[in-house]
């Protein structure tokens, strides 16, 4: 079988497409997944413009209702399965190995196939643009809408196939970093000194380790249904389309904290830095992050109050729903600790944070709002939800992936982002967001419905909906801002040093942009913040704080080798799935793909042999 | 697989193998997935609304016969790892071959049960119970296949004699991932075989 690896030669070199098709560098990876990522950001976002302008009169007949149901469907899957989740991605990717004092991730091809696994299963799902057959049940696709007698064309199997095939990406990724964290630290690094980011990446992955098996079933069973006529959904055939939305819940809800962990995590490590001040109750913060992965396994049916499960159980998940708000509170008053009595300093990242903080309050409360069963039978499926679920996903994760985007943009590019253009683009997006959704609150509770294509004048919701798409025009050019910010700050932004932000955690104490092997030497930590330690001692001592230039012989470190056995095992995972939509031969050539990959992958050593020296 | 020498050196903070840990959190996710589909075929247990029903098809002998292959090839896995931390290469190859052949005696048997079934007019679209069944079996089955094709590679590799001591964790993770499968379809047999294999339609259920 080692022939196999001989048949090409290794890849050697970093540049060019072929290096960024090969690399195992978490850094490029992490690049990589954000770039990815933040395109669909914009895609997805654009979708979100058709909506609203389909929505901003009454009676409008702008997209229509087919394309309406499709961009809907389209706009909510791909902003929580190819946005949020990947945006956090790329910050585990970047930010992990670094804050933890290590070289790489613990299995840096796993990690490349992650990527190419995510990216590869995005196209899949939009390929249905292509064919004009795209996902139209809303991201959640209850049953029986999408049997094949409501759903006809082959929409609901893009969608389910590509949401198979992200999984596998989302659990491969999520096994790498709970390995990296738990067995990857530098010296000195316990557990109760990392830093509050690396703690809800460690939660994260252990959600989605144990979160995706089930949806994967539920996906299964899905197109199982839809395409081997088998009855799991199907009441004609005694089965119960409420399995679905079990089994669609017990995934997700532990999925709605994958999404807010992260940032939770991010946030975390934004206000302490521009606080000039420690974490305020850092164990606390951490154990209510335990307590919130914990308790998401016992909070699914609140999504399902309205199915008639019965006076106890809707008691039960109510008293379990309001109790998680009890960590997440506590959370949100430590934010405020941190920040009482420091010397805050506004800049971007940390107006980001602080409007995460501000926007994720409105959204918990109206969370709770819900928990209440009796009340959520007057919210359920009206636009109150969507506004909770924005003010919780835009307000709260997409703001704080925002903090972080200005707060490692530095360390990433070795430049600074514009703080004029920043402070323009927090403020517009902070107005345009609560000039979107925040009249939502107020249409819903007067029975606005979501998921309706129009709706007639008579019912007087036309100008919260003119104010809520206007605010869309707001976000619009807010976004506009950000993206005329990335470009320019990475033609020509301020040169950053490796520290400009005075940062208390490892990844600031070397140079920006990184070099291959992050630390020549791996550092040695005695207490949280290790890097703030290391710049007062020097301080107190009256000597100059070490630079991040490298005082070892770097030539004798050697990384992991670039592979092309990760993007090639992973077009193999596609085409598995891709033939289940054409013709199963192609799935038969995806497994004898995937197959060879593996082969050819345990056949090659982690570092080519070439390289030691 | 055959740069574990590589692995032996490596420092963790645990002292625990990288791929060690990533093999049992991969396990522990697996246990999730099989989780899901159990709960499924208990969910629709005695749901089917026509036959054939479990006590129609179902033959707890013959699927005994096989699960005690299937056992059996657990305790050639564990041979298989002994002998290569013993270093006798002999016993590395004969091992991990009795462990695939079990394993394909195993999967021989389900395919047999399986054309059986099909005879009988029980196939995935039939009712709830052949939906449920061949869905959880068939992903048990699809396991075990893997861990065949995974043995068979480490056979190769003890062909060419580069299996032995140092190498022990190569076949100490395919061994976990074998052993997880066995344990699986314990579980599967005792519930799908040895509890609800002598279902009836719904009316004969208790309380149905």
């Amino acid at each position: 079988m080692a022939s196999i690896t001989g048949v090409i030669a290794r890849p050697t070199g970093y540049t060019g497409l072929w290096g960024w098709i090969t690399t195992v560098d978490h850094k490029r990876i992490g690049v990589l997944y954000g770039v990815t990522a933040f395109i669909m950001f914009l895609i997805a976002g654009l979708e979100a413009g058709a909506i609203r302008a389909q929505l901003a009169q009454p009676d409008s007949t702008l997209i229509g209702p087919e394309t309406f149901n499709r961009l809907f469907t389209m706009h909510a899957t791909a902003m929580v399965f190819m946005v949020i989740m990947p945006l956090s991605a790329s910050f585990f990717n970047f930010v992990v190995p670094l804050a933890i004092g290590a070289r790489d991730v613990a299995f840096p091809r796993l990690n490349a196939f992650s990527y190419w696994v995510f990216l590869f299963g995005t196209l899949l799902m939009h390929a249905s643009f292509l064919v004009g057959q795209v996902p139209d049940a809303g991201w959640f696709s209850y049953a029986n809408l999408t049997s094949t007698t409501y759903s006809p064309n082959d929409g609901l199997d893009f969608w389910a196939l590509g949401l198979l095939v992200l999984g596998v990406s989302s659990v491969a990724a999520a096994l790498n970093f709970m390995v990296t964290i738990i067995n990857m630290r530098c010296p000195g690094m316990t557990m109760m000194r990392m830093p509050v980011f690396i703690w809800m990446t460690l939660i994260t992955s252990i959600l989605l380790v144990l979160a995706f098996p089930v949806i994967t079933v539920g996906l299964v069973e899905l197109v199982l249904d839809r395409n081997f006529g088998t009855h799991f959904f199907d009441t004609s055939g005694g089965g119960d389309p409420i399995l679905w939305q079990h089994l669609f819940w017990v995934f997700g809800h532990p999925e709605v904290y994958i999404l807010i962990l992260p940032p939770m995590g991010v946030v975390s490590e934004i206000l302490p830095t521009f606080s000039r001040k420690p974490l305020f109750g850092y164990p606390v913060v951490i154990f209510s992050g335990i307590v919130i992965g914990f308790m998401s396994w016992a909070v699914w049916s609140h999504h399902m109050f309205t199915t008639g499960m019965g006076p106890t159980a809707l008691t039960v998940f109510t008293i379990t729903t309001m109790l998680i708000a009890v960590p997440t509170g506590v959370k949100i008053f430590n934010w405020i600790g941190t920040m009482w009595g420091g010397s805050i300093e506004f800049k971007t990242p940390m107006l980001f944070a602080i409007g995460f903080i501000s926007l994720f309050i409105i959204g918990g409360l109206s969370g709770v709002s819900h928990a209440v069963a009796p009340s959520d039978f007057q919210q359920q499926d009206t636009y109150y939800i969507v506004a909770h679920i924005h003010y919780v996903l835009f307000g709260g994760s997409i703001f704080g992936i925002l903090a972080g985007m200005y707060y490692w943009f530095p360390k990433l590019t070795g430049r600074m982002m514009g703080e004029g253009l920043g402070k323009w683009n927090f403020w517009l997006t902070f107005i345009g967001m609560n000039l979107t959704f925040f009249p939502m609150h107020f249409v819903g509770l007067n029975g606005m419905p979501r998921r309706i294509y129009t709706y007639g004048e008579e019912f007087g919701w036309g100008l919260l909906n003119s104010l809520s798409s206007l605010g869309y025009v707001v976000l619009f050019i807010g976004m506009l801002l950000l993206v005329i910010n990335i470009i320019q700050s990475l033609r020509n932004g301020r040169v950053a040093g490796h520290d400009p932000w005075d940062a208390p955690t490892l990844e600031w104490s070397i140079s920006s942009p990184p070099p291959v092997y992050n630390f020549a030497e791996i550092p040695r930590v005695e207490g949280r913040d290790p890097y703030w330690t290391t710049k007062r001692r020097a301080e107190a001592a009256g000597q100059p704080v070490a630079g991040p230039e490298a005082r070892v012989d770097v030539s004798t470190i050697h990384m992991p080798s670039p592979s092309y056995w990760p993007a090639f095992a992973a077009v193999g995972v596609v085409l598995i799935a891709a033939g289940l939509l054409t013709h199963y031969s192609l799935s038969f050539v995806g497994g004898v793909i995937a197959l060879l990959g593996t082969i050819g992958w345990s056949n090659e050593p982690a570092t080519a042999p070439q390289s030691h020296h | 697989m055959a740069h574990a020498a590589e692995h032996a050196i490596e420092e963790t903070t645990t002292g625990l193998n990288h791929r060690k840990m990533l093999m049992w959190v991969f396990l522990g996710s697996d246990c999730m997935f099989f989780a899901a589909l159990v709960a499924t075929y208990m969910v629709y247990r005695g749901q089917s609304l026509t036959g054939p029903y479990p006590i129609d098809i179902i033959d707890v002998p013959i699927t005994t016969i096989s699960t005690f292959v299937l056992l059996c090839s657990s305790f050639a896995m564990v041979q298989a790892l002994s002998a290569t931390n013993r270093d006798d290469q002999r016993g590395i190859r004969i091992w991990l071959l009795a462990t695939a052949v079990l394993g394909a005696i195993f999967i021989g048997f389900q395919i047999y049960e399986f054309n059986h079934f099909k005879n009988l007019g029980l196939t995935l679209g039939t009712n709830l119970f052949g939906a449920t069944f061949f869905t959880l079996t068939g992903f048990h089955g699809a396991h075990v296949t893997v861990g065949i094709i995974w043995l068979l590679g480490m056979l190769v590799v003890a062909m060419k004699g580069r299996l032995g001591p140092a190498s022990s964790l190569d076949v100490e993770l395919v061994g976990l991932y074998w052993h997880f499968v066995d344990i699986v379809w314990i579980i599967i047999f005792t519930l799908l075989y040895l509890i609800a294999g002598f279902d009836a339609g719904p009316a004969a259920l208790p309380g149905g």
